[in-house]
């Protein structure tokens, strides 16, 4: 294992870097992080149009929402895969796809955590806040927002694992990151399966366990504040971190 | 360049009987894959449930291992790398028997128990602890306490994650294509790679998806509404 990690190491880590594109794990954070990063406007988005009083807001976000909850991950890579190019007219690089069909996919999910988030806040919050003269934008920008978006912040390090494990994917449209480069590594080295895909295994778990408990820290720390400030009938949020495989 | 649409190449007697097998193949995963996870949550909420320290340590690690890595490289495990460490004629009898679809069903099956037993541990965890005090005051040994009042009970809660956890699972069972299993998402791949209908093709899959997954969220509403009326049925009397 050692002499494959000396060998092979480097370009697992950052795929070709300084000579080539940026490949390896280093690719796979970039675009977990990336695609988190742009999906989350378009989730605060979908989660007011999901809460909305307007039906004709409402009923087409939980559609979507729907949809790509009922959709496999690897059928919108694929979707992806062939209509952006097509809808843009030129060339588009594995990379760049693939962060495209993540904030797709992922927005749906995120607006359902956002969502339960908003709901979550006690419906005194917007009561006060509309009698205090505010309108719709300032209650929901400054009052109901920034708690709902602090509660979720455990479920939404969920949401990062799951799409940190769904860029794996990007295996089967050849996008160049960790999976990928293992199975390259794998079929260079033909006889060592056990080793290379152990390699894999154990620093995707390192990862994504961090994370967990980094998640599942916050998670009790704000239950905690919660339960001890609020004494109004909100309920607890209480997301279980059920993430996506 | 413009695209026209046109399903009549896609559409033809040939192709219909290869998606048919897609879809055949899909449920199939699916549905061995279910079971799997279904029979591997239980048995693995039992063995939480039980005194042994060690018993609970290796449950929670068989946990956190399939939830934290991702079901891609799990099937990639368990086609390239368990091959090695099964005996040879092991390998060889199971690569006789269609190899592809017996790793992916295994990783799929494996992955997912973890997340069986996660919800079904949330739904015992759930119950007052009252419950049991109450089923022991009435004279129900531990054992049928827990038969007769806490798992149903529980099961009942948790039905609503194990709902979602079907749902993953069957959109998951997509990822076999990678080591070639040739189930419906393989299938119009390689449709579209002989034809170039890649809108026609791909519209037809996730159509077909979409009809599959709504009919396992229905079945889960039906089984949640049964429950609830039976419980309610139950305390009306």
């Amino acid at each position: 294992m050692i002499d494959i990690l000396r060998e092979h190491g480097l370009f697992l880590l950052v795929g070709q870097f300084p000579n080539g594109p940026i490949g390896g794990l280093v690719a796979t954070i970039l675009i977990a992080v990336l695609g988190l990063l742009l999906s989350f406007p378009c989730a605060v988005l979908l989660a007011l149009a999901r809460v909305s009083s307007y039906g004709w807001l409402r009923h087409p976000a939980a559609a979507i929402i729907a949809f790509f909850r009922a959709m496999p991950f690897l059928m919108v890579i694929f979707w992806g895969y062939f209509l952006l190019p097509w809808l843009l007219g030129r060339p588009v690089g594995g990379f760049a796809t693939m962060v495209a069909v993540l904030v797709i996919y992922e927005s749906s999910y995120l607006a359902e955590v956002i969502r339960s988030g908003i709901e979550g806040v006690g419906k005194g919050q917007s009561e006060a806040a509309s009698s205090l003269g505010m309108g719709y934008w300032q209650t929901m920008l400054l009052v109901i927002l920034p708690q709902a978006l602090h509660n979720s912040l455990p479920a939404m390090l969920g949401i990062l694992i799951s799409i940190i494990k769904e860029t794996s994917l990007g295996y089967v449209i050849s996008v160049n990151e960790f999976t990928f480069a293992s199975v390259q590594v794998n079929s260079l080295l033909l006889t060592k399966p056990v080793e290379v895909f152990s390699i894999v295994a154990i620093t995707y778990f390192i990862l994504c366990f961090m994370l967990t408990q980094v998640a599942r820290t916050l998670d009790r720390r704000i239950q905690r504040r919660r339960t001890r400030e609020t004494s109004d009938d909100s309920p607890p949020t209480g997301q279980p971190l059920v993430t996506a495989v | 360049m413009t695209y026209q649409i046109d399903f009549s190449n896609i559409l033809t007697m040939e192709y219909m009987v290869r998606i048919a097998w897609g879809i055949l193949l899909t449920i199939e995963l699916g549905i061995c894959a279910w079971l799997i996870a279904a029979v591997m949550g239980v048995l693995l909420t039992i063995l939480r449930m039980t005194p042994s320290r060690l018993l609970q340590a290796a449950v929670a690690v068989f946990v956190e291992v399939h939830q934290n890595i991702p079901l891609l490289v799990q099937i990639f495990f368990w086609y390239f790398a368990i091959p090695e460490l099964l005996p040879a004629d092991v390998t060889a009898a199971i690569n006789a028997a269609n190899g592809e679809f017996i790793f992916a069903v295994c990783a799929i099956g494996f992955c997912f128990s973890a997340y069986v037993s996660e919800a079904l541990r949330s739904g015992i965890r759930a119950i007052p602890t009252v419950q049991y005090e109450s089923g022991r005051a009435l004279g129900f040994s531990f054992l049928s306490t827990f038969r007769y009042i806490v798992a149903p009970e529980a099961t009942r809660l948790a039905l609503p994650s194990l709902t979602n956890i079907t749902l993953l699972l069957f959109k998951n069972t997509s990822l076999a294509a990678a080591i070639g299993v040739n189930e419906l998402t393989s299938v119009s791949r390689s449709i579209e790679s002989s034809t170039f209908r890649t809108f026609e093709i791909f519209t037809i899959a996730t159509t077909l998806y979409l009809i599959m997954s709504a009919a396992i969220v229905v079945i889960g509403w039906k089984l949640e509404k049964s429950m609830r009326d039976a419980v309610e049925r139950g305390a009306g009397r």
